[in-house]
């Protein structure tokens, strides 16, 4: 089951949903053609979960929302993006583990 | 001195699940770890049409879902923690968690799995993620109606060229030989298809781009010593696979290559250390023979767990 922690956000919202966004926020950037993105998706759940009210955890679909990974450079998924105040503070690609991605937010 | 397994399985692969399957499923007090999600090389695979008992097919991450969800029936215990180092000098074996601490055990499977080969040229770590790869099905889609090179002539290469056509309006197959290593039935759909043309007797020299990603390719000709450019957004690096060991100390078990050898009970040169999957050196990697390696490599633990008692 996805977390209802979890914001789903388009291009269409992206500025305001996460540039814009008070708490440092993590975009799990995927599509559903990509057996590593499924894959990590129950770990994004956990961490939606654990860092509820420290970390907005977000997801975007990529086919639905092509403009904003173009405008990230984004030509492989899963990527995963953590923005600090509209900024990218760090990224990462492929499917990696949750440790990483724990020690990439508690910076 | 506690120990904290009998017996313990690195790595979530089709080759750990299996092990993790049977060891669950003999009630052994057995954990996987997995430094990721489980399922290995598979979920880069879109498609698998040669496991047997799936007659019309399935993706990689179905198959990678199903196996995973079956280990879980016996519930077996998956632990999500990277390794940095084993100890296997001692009849206890001692894992080093990068997340700090170890954990013991009696008896061991390793099925750490390989990964892609990096090509080591110019630009290549420069443009990883941004137009150079080392999955197609997995960006592919990323290159709709876009040109891309594809790096090698075995069946990986190959079989991605063939995928990448359903997106990208042109593919070239840069091979540094004239004919190919991939098996005859993909090399006939791959020459009928009109999207994919060959350059032979060729390797790449350097990738360049600029700030919006891969814009093209250095090649040089091996026989007439010749360099050419090609204009390419995209960079699929398809040229074999190295054994991920890093975790494993090679100069307390025998290796070729840096792949473990086994002998037919996938017993390494380590007593109580088994090995199954792509880490281990033999002339075929399919997700059947893994699986099969894997069950025999459990098997084995459970017959040395028996005998030690």
């Amino acid at each position: 089951m996805a977390s209802d922690k979890i914001t789903e956000v388009s291009d269409a919202d992206f500025d305001e949903k996460v540039l814009k966004a008070a708490l440092p926020t993590l975009v799990d950037f995927w599509a559903p053609w990509c057996g590593p993105c499924k894959a990590i998706g129950p770990m994004i759940d956990e961490l939606a979960d654990e860092y509820d009210g420290k970390v907005q955890i977000c997801k975007m679909n990529v086919d639905d929302s092509p403009e904003t990974p173009g405008k990230y450079g984004i030509r492989a998924i899963p990527t995963l993006i953590f923005f600090k105040d509209g900024e990218v503070a760090d990224q990462v690609t492929g499917a990696v583990g949750k440790p990483q991605l724990k020690a990439m937010m508690d910076k | 001195m506690t120990i904290d397994h009998e017996l313990i399985i690195v790595g979530g692969g089709p080759a750990g699940l299996t092990a993790g399957l049977y060891a669950a499923r003999a009630k052994l007090d057995v954990v996987l770890l997995e430094k990721g999600a489980t399922g290995g090389q598979v979920l880069n695979t879109d498609w698998v049409d040669n496991y047997p008992g799936f007659p019309d097919g399935l993706s990689g991450f179905d198959l990678a879902d199903k196996m995973t969800a079956q280990a879980k029936r016996f519930e077996l215990e998956i632990k999500q923690t990277p390794i940095i180092g084993m100890d296997l000098k001692h009849d206890i074996k001692t894992l080093h968690l990068e997340e700090g601490g170890t954990l013991t055990c009696k008896t061991l499977i390793l099925a750490t799995g390989a990964r892609p080969n990096h090509i080591d040229i110019p630009g290549e770590a420069e443009f990883a993620a941004r137009g150079v790869s080392y999955c197609a099905t997995c960006d592919a889609p990323f290159y709709r109606g876009r040109t891309v090179a594809v790096i090698g002539g075995g069946n990986t290469a190959i079989q991605e060229a063939g995928h990448l056509t359903k997106f990208a309006d042109k593919v070239y197959v840069i091979h540094r030989r004239d004919e190919l290593r991939a098996t005859k039935i993909l090399q006939e759909k791959v020459f009928a298809n009109n999207k994919i043309e060959f350059i032979w007797d060729t390797i790449p020299t350097a990738i360049t781009g600029d700030n919006t990603g891969v814009t093209g390719i250095e090649l040089k000709n091996v026989k007439t010593d010749t360099a050419s450019k090609l204009a390419v957004e995209g960079v699929f690096v398809l040229i074999g696979i190295q054994p991920n060991n890093e975790m494993i100390p090679l100069d307390q078990l025998e290796t070729e290559n840096g792949f473990i050898i086994t002998d037919k009970e996938m017993l390494t040169s380590v007593p109580g250390v088994f090995a199954a999957g792509d880490l281990i050196s033999k002339n075929f990697r399919q997700i059947a023979n893994a699986v099969g390696e894997a069950t025999t490599a459990c098997l084995s633990a459970e017959h040395y767990l028996a005998h030690l008692k």
